[in-house]
């Protein structure tokens, strides 16, 4: 996706206290499109188009090395720059429990934890987590036994296909750790940017209302 | 043989695989760790009709990692067996992928890139350049030509409008809606010889391997589906689509395994939807609304290639007595794919339209809605002269209207106010016509006293796996937890699609019949054997609970399976079951019932209409699986608020583009759109039904949803809506 950035564009590795300062996948994108209109305007045809007909040379994507901590194991990792840390984790580290349900930031089947802050891990480039710690759904439990709102989610019925499910717990984890569990209606907000299409809003507030309860 | 008590039936559990759910261990599709396995990215038309006229895959293979470029140009001819009964494919002629160069619409996969890293592929789709001759497509309703309708009639309805004292024409509109499981649909293909393994997202693993076999022309017992999970369907996994085909395909050329993920767009178009309808009503009633005639007329868009039919008109012939009925019903065949059943298919929309003109007639007549519809409850089902097997619709009727405050209800409208919102409620009946259909299952007792139960089910988030091992537990008369239920594999018995409410029905009926036989077996292998403390005992007079057979009546005298297969030298019992489907002819007419109370709040000069509490009760037979079904009610109330505010695809009929193919611009309902919900299942059985006595639940509970939120806008602003969804511009 970037054969043609220089060398000096690769992003420096980011300090852990300031996951925020990091570009996602949107900006990133958002700061190539104007390549992508200019080919659109010459008229070529296919499927999506970012680049133009000359940037399609046969060399390595760049690649970067990395080094993360992932349910608290520290990984090293050399990964094309172009991945995301939903794919590095689903199909680079067997993680498959953050689910790609949208690719684009919308439905939130890939939140997990970085540095403690959920984020949509589809929006985020791998390459630009030196150094974060990652919690994903995988690493909830404490062996055995379940983090709390992973049995309530069980209790209350909180969950259909299970497709967001991993999301929905990710994002409730973060719900409770930022303190947006006053009322219910405070808990749908600060909820809402996990979609259910099974539809168990319902539940969901009410597994999150009962785990911050217990706190 | 005794009845058996019922422990797990009945109880509310929690889900058997919700461990596995919510620690991210239950594999989707997409997750199976296949050795070896390389990524595959479709690349879609860019044109709404037309020719290919090139190719351009030069810049596709040069990226490091691409393996191969396939297209109608270099892809093998493949020999697409005729499966015109099977696999849930309508009448027509299938897209074959690849297999010439005629584009059919917007986003008909036209190449697919395999490369060994996801990025590469993705990266090498964006280069395949491919040229066209384009036309211009039909993609509007409005301007295109129907087939030959569908007519239904009885009596004279033209003279029954006629003579009607009172009488309405009314045109109701609905919206094209995508199914949008959170899961993406997925593939992954792998050969092993001349045999083929798919993990694929899918309804009915039997009719993906179907479909398969008749395109790669294999025998079935070479064609091997594997779905345990499926996240999500709603209908959209009822059929095999394009990219499951292409999967194999690529896999097979490459000879490698290769996974196809769709993204969240080529859901759009790489799978079915909710087709829009056009639905106008006449109707006449007396005075007293009792209806007199009815005439339907509903339009429905399906694809050029194929004719999607779907149960619009069972509504329109059975819900209400009317003597005088017509009906024509039209398929409008544009430049689209095709369209496939969503939750509620066919009786959703009608509902809409029935639901809303009883409405309408009953503001018309002064008549409460309630009153109105007890007007025309009929008798029996006047489409086909048979006694209903239950309907317990007045009941449904009189506890809603008691749970949710339904007296409370000013039936002026725009009367009501709670600050700048305008206070309405609303109520709609519902019906469903849930299938049953042959399906067999398999049990395995085994000398440790614990079972397996298999069937090639599915599970898209009903429960199937729990509902399942409960049917089972009490059949056997186990604990839940010695009981194993398997589905999701083609190698299990077969059973129908995993839809259409017919699974508990269908596929439970065969689980309790393999699982009585074999108590039935070990039953008599104790009243049979000397040594068995049951030993002469009459067959009827024993029961088993948590493993132990006994007298009934007396828990002391028995024996547990175990002990019973050990002194036997038996390793296991097993045995097959069956459901034949119901009786040929039938001698009942076979619903489910329920009725939809809502009240919203519509804001005065925004036009933002807000759900503030919904309850439903419905009549569906015996429950199985109450903490469950609960869920799936409540979810399909949420999927009847997104068809009702929010849901609606959208195409720009110039290129036949769908330009809100994302669930950004797709408006599907997220939690701050859901208030509290409640469901009330009437207690009973429905012994007509089938064995379980059960009707279904996952098709009843969206439907009404959309005309009781409609009715509830009426009686809020005074502004009846007649399209879906009901959008703001359309209130201010």
């Amino acid at each position: 996706m970037s054969t043609e950035l220089p060398e000096s564009s690769v992003p420096p590795p980011t300090a852990v206290d300031e996951p925020s300062s990091a570009p996602t996948r949107r900006t990133f994108i958002a700061t190539t499109t104007a390549v992508g209109g200019v080919v659109v305007a010459s008229g070529a045809i296919g499927g999506t188009l970012l680049f133009d007909d000359e940037v399609a040379a046969a060399e390595a994507p760049p690649e970067s090395r990395v080094s993360l901590t992932v349910n608290g194991t520290r990984r090293t990792v050399t990964v094309d720059n172009r991945t995301s840390l939903l794919d590095l984790l689903r199909e680079h580290f067997g993680l498959t429990g953050s689910k790609k349900g949208c690719n684009a930031g919308a439905c939130g089947a890939c939140t997990v934890l970085v540095d403690g802050r959920r984020v949509n891990s589809c929006l985020t480039l791998a390459v630009r987590l030196e150094g974060a710690e990652v919690t994903t759904i995988e690493g909830l439990a404490d062996g055995d036994e379940l983090h709390p709102l992973q049995q309530a989610f069980i209790d209350e019925d909180a969950f259909q296909c299970g497709y967001c499910t991993p999301g929905q717990i990710m994002s409730g984890v973060g719900c409770i750790q930022e303190g947006h569990t006053g009322s219910p209606e405070e808990i749908r907000e600060w909820m809402s940017g996990n979609i259910c299409r099974c539809g168990c809003y319902v539940k969901i507030v009410r597994a999150v209302e009962q785990t911050a309860g217990r706190k | 043989m005794s009845p058996q008590p019922q422990a797990a039936v009945g109880a509310p559990l929690s889900r058997v695989e919700g461990r596995l759910k919510v620690t991210g261990e239950a594999q989707y599709a997409a997750e199976f760790d296949v050795d070896g396995v390389v990524h595959a990215v479709i690349v879609d038309a860019s044109i709404g009709r037309g020719r290919i006229t090139g190719v351009d895959t030069r810049d596709a293979e040069a990226v490091p990692g691409v393996l191969r470029v396939i297209h109608h140009g270099n892809a093998p001819r493949l020999p697409y067996r005729d499966n015109s009964n099977g696999s849930n494919n309508p009448a027509g002629r299938r897209l074959r992928v690849f297999q010439d160069d005629r584009v059919l619409f917007h986003g008909q996969p036209v190449a697919v890139v395999i490369a060994t890293t996801l990025e590469a592929a993705q990266h090498g789709a964006s280069l395949v350049k491919v040229r066209y001759d384009a036309q211009r497509p039909s993609t509007d309703m409005a301007d295109a030509e129907a087939d030959e309708p569908t007519r239904y009639a009885r009596g004279d309805a033209e003279a029954g409008l006629r003579d009607a004292a009172v009488r309405m024409d009314l045109t109701y509109r609905m919206a094209r809606n995508h199914h949008n499981p959170m899961e993406p649909h997925a593939t992954i293909a792998r050969w092993d010889g001349n045999r083929l393994t798919v993990w694929d997202k899918t309804q009915w693993v039997v009719g993906t391997q179907t479909e398969l076999a008749t395109v790669f022309d294999l025998p079935m017992e070479s064609v091997r589906v594997i779905s345990p999970f499926v996240g999500g369907g709603f209908g959209s996994g009822l059929r095999c689509w394009p990219h499951v085909v292409v999967a194999a395909l690529a896999a097979r050329e490459t000879k490698r395994p290769v996974k196809v993920v769709l993204s969240r767009k080529q859901q759009y178009f790489g799978t079915g939807f909710r087709p829009s309808y056009e639905y106008r009503l006449r109707l006449g009633s007396d005075r007293r609304g009792r209806l007199r005639a009815v005439v339907h007329e509903m339009d429905a868009e399906t694809s050029s290639y194929e004719t999607f039919d779907e149960a619009i008109m069972l509504a329109g012939q059975m819900f209400y007595s009317t003597p005088n009925v017509s009906q024509a019903y039209r398929k409008v065949p544009l430049d689209v794919n095709t369209p496939i059943w969503m939750r509620g298919p066919g009786f959703a929309n009608a509902s809409f339209a029935i639901e809303s003109a009883m409405d309408e007639l009953a503001h018309r007549l002064r008549i409460d809605p309630i009153e109105l519809r007890l007007r025309n409850e009929p008798a029996e089902d006047e489409s086909n002269g048979l006694p209903w097997s239950t309907r317990r619709l007045r009941e449904c009727y009189t506890v809603g209207a008691r749970e949710f405050g339904w007296h409370r209800r000013n039936p002026k409208p725009r009367s009501t106010r709670d600050g700048d919102w305008l206070i309405g409620l609303g109520m709609a009946a519902a019906v469903y016509d849930p299938g049953r259909m042959p399906a067999q299952a398999r049990v395995r007792l085994d000398a440790d006293g614990t079972a397996v139960v298999e069937a090639a089910s599915s599970d898209m988030g009903p429960g199937t796996y729990t509902s399942q091992t409960q049917v089972a537990a009490d059949a056997l008369g186990l604990t839940m937890r010695t009981v194993t239920f398997r589905l999701g594999d083609s190698r299990y018995p077969r059973t129908p699609p995993h839809g259409g409410s017919m699974t508990m029905a269908s596929v439970g009926s065969a689980t309790l019949d393999a699982c009585n036989k074999v108590r039935g077996q070990a039953i008599e292998l104790a009243v049979e054997d000397e040594e068995s403390p049951l030993y002469g005992v009459r067959v009827e007079d024993i029961v088993v609970r948590s493993g132990r057979l006994h007298v009934q009546g007396d828990p002391t005298r028995g024996e547990t399976y175990q002990r019973l297969l050990a002194r036997n030298n038996l390793t296991h019992l097993q045995a097959n079951g069956s459901y034949a489907g119901p009786p040929d002819p039938e001698r009942h007419s076979y619903y489910s019932y329920g009725a939809v109370f809502t009240e919203v709040g519509v804001d005065a000069t925004l036009g933002l209409v807000r759900v503030r509490r919904m309850l439903g009760v419905y009549d569906v037979g015996r429950i199985v699986s109450p903490k469950l079904a609960d869920s799936q009610a409540l979810g399909g109330m949420v999927g009847g608020i997104g068809q009702a505010l929010l849901e609606h695809t959208v195409t720009d009929h110039r290129d036949g583009r769908i330009v809100n193919a994302d669930l950004a611009g797709y408006l599907v309902p997220v939690n701050a759109d859901i208030p509290d919900l409640k469901a009330i299942y009437l207690e009973g059985e429905d012994m007509q039904a089938d064995p379980l006595g059960v009707k279904g639940v996952g098709e009843i509970v969206q439907v009404g949803v959309a005309s009781a939120i409609a009715n509830a806008v009426f009686n809020a602003t005074g502004r009846r809506i007649r399209e879906l969804p009901i959008t703001a511009e359309a209130l201010l």
